[in-house]
């Protein structure tokens, strides 16, 4: 018998990082089903693609780099990159287009820097933004919802990624474009004009927001994060609406639950700013990270140039993440002033 | 009815303790030899006062304290010392230490003792020192000697005697089958301890996962007809620590730094309370603790009153050790034990548990993936510290960091890495970085000393010059004053005499050889 040298503590919990990856994963299924039946099979197009594009490069640069390259693509972080990034990017993307935006996340988001943990921005965040400032025609060319256009079948959509003109992607303007571009109409007279804005958030778009609402809602369960982010995030962009409200001018920013229940809104305060690697670190922090994203989004959203701001306001925060974690360490035990 | 505070952090590691079945207290056989550390303490190791060959008998002191950070070692049974020597102990470092080995001669023939029943009549520093005598060091782990905790000095005074029956570690269950086996003297020892420190209350707490530990104290506590509080909170790892104890039955904490004693309290283990009622009333000394032997690794897991110094191999096959090819042996619990580098050092003081798991039971930690900073940790742990950027700092060896983020507030419960999902080993991190600190500060502090002869040697030689030169001045102002007085310019007089000599010289012709 020989004894075994191991520090303490002997005892583990079950948490493992593959397993919180893949309840991210899984969480975002009723997102991509919604997303999928008002859209058509665009967005899970690009996951496949995207997902595929993203193993076989994170793969070769971790063997690049000397890791263990099954080690690193088993932890399933690079899944939920480009899962995450493929469901922002336009259904019936182009395959250059998902490639440049995976490569991009994966090389300059993620392993330039070390790859997982040393990321101080979030990889999808960073390809995506690339896309954005790069191909601003492609990235805004976002399907119609069916009953609007004509939505191809999967086979169809695989072709397409390779050759465009296989089938005729019908695109229309996506609701935070349509408020940007209202110059004349009353809100509540904006919202009956075209048929895209019907309900909360437009077609598709208050039934997505739904669903990503609700994987966010298990995994909170699930205690993958905590639910200050989510919920300083959400909080911050309704009282930002409410206040730029101005009773549904003409000039209105939209309303609370337009915010909320439009763009990638409850995508982004479930799946994107809950990324711990490149977030505020202490809870307290948290909430001012979260916060701080939610002004942001509104702002951009209604002030900006471009039609989502969730990209931008994200990477803006993880920039300044180290400095709110500088002000925000939680008080120590024993460290509390003895008189108060 | 007191309020219960919640503390921060904390988890539910499965607890595991029936399996040593609780409650049920049985006497390990003596071992044919006895390795008895002459340090089992904390503090100053103790002085061997018999000599090889010596026959000793049980309870003889056979190594007294050396000053106050000390306590005496006594012999557990009666034999003949064989060897003073070093010997390996169980110890995280796994190094060896100076230890008497006792060849036990199996009469088991002991020393009569004499107690006092009337306590109440003895003052507090003859108490205490009765205490030292006894050999008695804190039983819950670290071993700091009794006596100095029972003496916070005159700026703190104890209001409450916490008695800390919380036994949180995982397995361990020598505190539950203490409680309810040695109730009765559990309570006096309480007593004995309050009474000490002038305590005006004592306060009795134990987690609600030991009911029957609960049922026989609170019997014991109305058998006495004293006033001493029972208190039972819910269950958590780790509750039973002792800053964490504190917060849940006071709601206040220890400031960072300091001792309980800081804030009127007084913290002792069930077994230390137990000790000291047999030192004052029967007289007896520290010879004998209740050890938890677990793990699915032996065939009968129990609970055992056993002699200081029985080899750990000796408990191990008592209690039918299965042993893998690949064994752990932890020293403690699984939390915030130790794995014992070898089999035949000995249990001491602070032995609560020996804990032999099968692979399965406690697998062994897998490659440690890199952090992702999803905070569990920080969510875990009791002193509310973020052991994410603990473990950042600490890898980048950023002492400055390190302190701004509190280290050294770290109790190494390990809660952290246990929930940690990346599998970084966390606690090792924070001591390796503590035991770097401590290093350097010695280092700054040998400099600093260097810097200080260099300084005050410099300042010696400046004075010493300054007063050879204040001699020397004062010498030729009495010169020149006499010279003054005499009419005679002692210069020129010596010029005189030496240009005399040198004419006399030059008269003189050479002599050659």
């Amino acid at each position: 018998m020989s004894l075994l040298k191991v520090t303490s503590p002997h005892a583990s919990g079950q948490s493992r990082v593959s397993a919180v990856m893949r309840d991210v994963l899984l969480a975002t299924l009723p997102g991509v089903v919604v997303l999928t039946a008002y859209f058509g099979p665009g967005t899970l197009v690009n996951i496949i693609f995207g997902g595929l594009i993203a193993v076989a490069c994170e793969y070769a640069i971790v063997a690049l780099r000397g890791r263990d390259p099954r080690l690193a693509v088993s932890d399933l972080s690079v899944l939920v990159t480009s899962t995450l990034l493929c469901i922002a990017l336009p259904p019936y993307a182009p395959w250059w287009l998902i490639t440049i935006g995976v490569l991009t996340s994966v090389l300059l988001g993620k392993q330039v820097f070390g790859g997982l943990g040393y990321n101080p921005f979030n990889p999808a965040m960073v390809g995506y933004v690339v896309l954005l400032i790069s191909f601003p025609v492609q990235m805004s060319a976002w399907a119609s919802p069916r009953g609007l256009g004509e939505v191809p079948g999967i086979t169809d959509t695989f072709q397409h990624l390779f050759s465009p003109s296989t089938i005729d992607a019908v695109t229309a303007a996506t609701p935070l474009d349509l408020l940007r571009q209202n110059t004349g109409l009353l809100f509540e007279d904006l919202l009956t004009s075209s048929p895209e804005l019907t309900g909360w958030g437009g077609i598709g778009w208050f039934e997505a927001n739904l669903a990503f609402l609700l994987g966010g809602a298990w995994l909170l369960y699930r205690r993958v994060f905590t639910w200050h982010a989510p919920v300083a995030m959400l909080a911050a962009l309704a009282v930002c609406a409410l206040m730029g409200y101005d009773g549904g001018s003409s000039q209105s920013g939209g309303s609370a639950m337009f915010h909320l229940f439009s763009g990638a809104t409850m995508f982004a305060a479930f799946f994107i700013i809950t990324d711990p690697v490149s977030s505020a670190v202490s809870n307290k922090g948290r909430l001012i990270f979260g916060a701080l994203i939610g002004v942001l989004i509104y702002l951009i959203r209604t002030l900006g140039n471009y039609p989502d701001a969730v990209a931008f306001a994200v990477l803006i925060l993880n920039f300044c993440a180290p400095f709110i974690d500088h002000y925000t360490q939680p008080r120590v035990y024993g460290t509390g002033s003895r008189d108060s | 009815m007191r309020t219960i505070h919640d503390i921060h952090g904390g988890i539910h590691p499965p607890e595991r303790k029936a399996l040593s079945r609780p409650g049920e207290l049985d006497t390990a056989p003596i071992p044919p030899v006895l390795v008895l550390p002459l340090r089992q303490h904390l503090g100053v190791p103790a002085l061997p006062v018999v000599n090889v060959g010596d026959r000793v008998l049980g309870g003889q002191t056979i190594a007294e304290a050396q000053g106050v950070m000390s306590v005496p070692v006594h012999a557990p049974t009666s034999g003949v010392v064989t060897v003073i020597e070093a010997r390996p102990i169980a110890h995280a470092s796994g190094f060896e230490d100076l230890c008497i080995v006792i060849e036990a001669d199996g009469q088991d023939e002991w020393l009569s003792f004499t107690g006092t029943a009337d306590w109440r009549g003895l003052d507090a520093a003859t108490l205490v020192g009765r205490v030292r005598a006894a050999g008695i060091a804190g039983m819950g782990g670290a071993g700091f000697p009794t006596a100095v905790k029972l003496s916070p000095g005159p700026a703190r005074s104890i209001e409450t005697l916490l008695v800390n029956g919380t036994e949180c570690e995982p397995y361990i269950t020598a505190d539950d089958t203490l409680m309810q086996c040695q109730a009765d003297e559990l309570i006096e020892g309480a007593q004995i301890l309050a009474h000490i420190v002038s305590a005006k209350a004592i306060l009795i707490g134990i987690e609600d996962n030991k009911p029957d530990a609960i049922a026989s104290v609170g019997a014991a506590i109305a058998r006495s007809g004293a006033e001493i509080e029972l208190a039972t909170f819910p269950t958590k790892y780790p509750s039973g620590g002792e800053k964490q104890i504190i917060e849940i039955l006071t709601g206040e904490q220890v400031p960072s730094g300091g001792i309980p004693a800081d804030i009127g309290l007084l913290c002792v283990s069930p077994g230390t309370a137990v000790a000291t009622k047999r030192a004052i009333i029967d007289g007896a000394p520290l010879t004998h603790r209740i050890v938890t032997l677990t793990g699915e690794a032996l065939a009968s897991p129990q609970n055992v009153t056993a002699c200081l110094g029985t080899p750990i191999t000796a408990l191990l096959t008592h209690a039918g050790l299965n042993a893998e090819s690949q064994q752990r042996i932890i020293h403690g619990g699984p939390m915030m034990g130790f794995a014992v580098s070898d089999l035949r050092a000995p249990i001491t003081k602070i032995t609560n548990c020996l804990l032999a798991p099968t692979p399965a039971e406690l697998p062994l930690p897998e490659p440690a993936k890199p952090c992702i900073r999803c905070g569990h940790c920080a969510e875990a742990c009791p002193a509310s510290l973020l052991p994410q950027q603990l473990y950042w700092y600490a890898r980048a060896k950023d002492q400055e960091q390190l302190a701004e983020h509190r280290l050294f507030d770290c109790i190494e419960c390990g809660a952290c890495a246990y929930v940690c999902p990346s599998q970084i080993p966390l606690v090792q991190y924070y001591r390796a970085a503590k035991g770097q600190i401590r290093d350097s500060e010695q280092e700054k502090q040998r400099s600093d000393n260097s810097r200080e002869r260099f300084e005050a040697r410099q300042v010696r030689l400046e004075t010493e010059a300054a007063e050879r030169e204040a001699k020397r001045a004062a010498r030729k102002a009495a010169a020149q004053s006499k010279a003054a007085e005499d009419g005679v310019d002692p210069i020129q007089a010596a010029i005189e005499r030496a240009k005399a000599r040198k004419a006399d010289q030059a008269s003189e012709p050479e002599q050659t050889p």
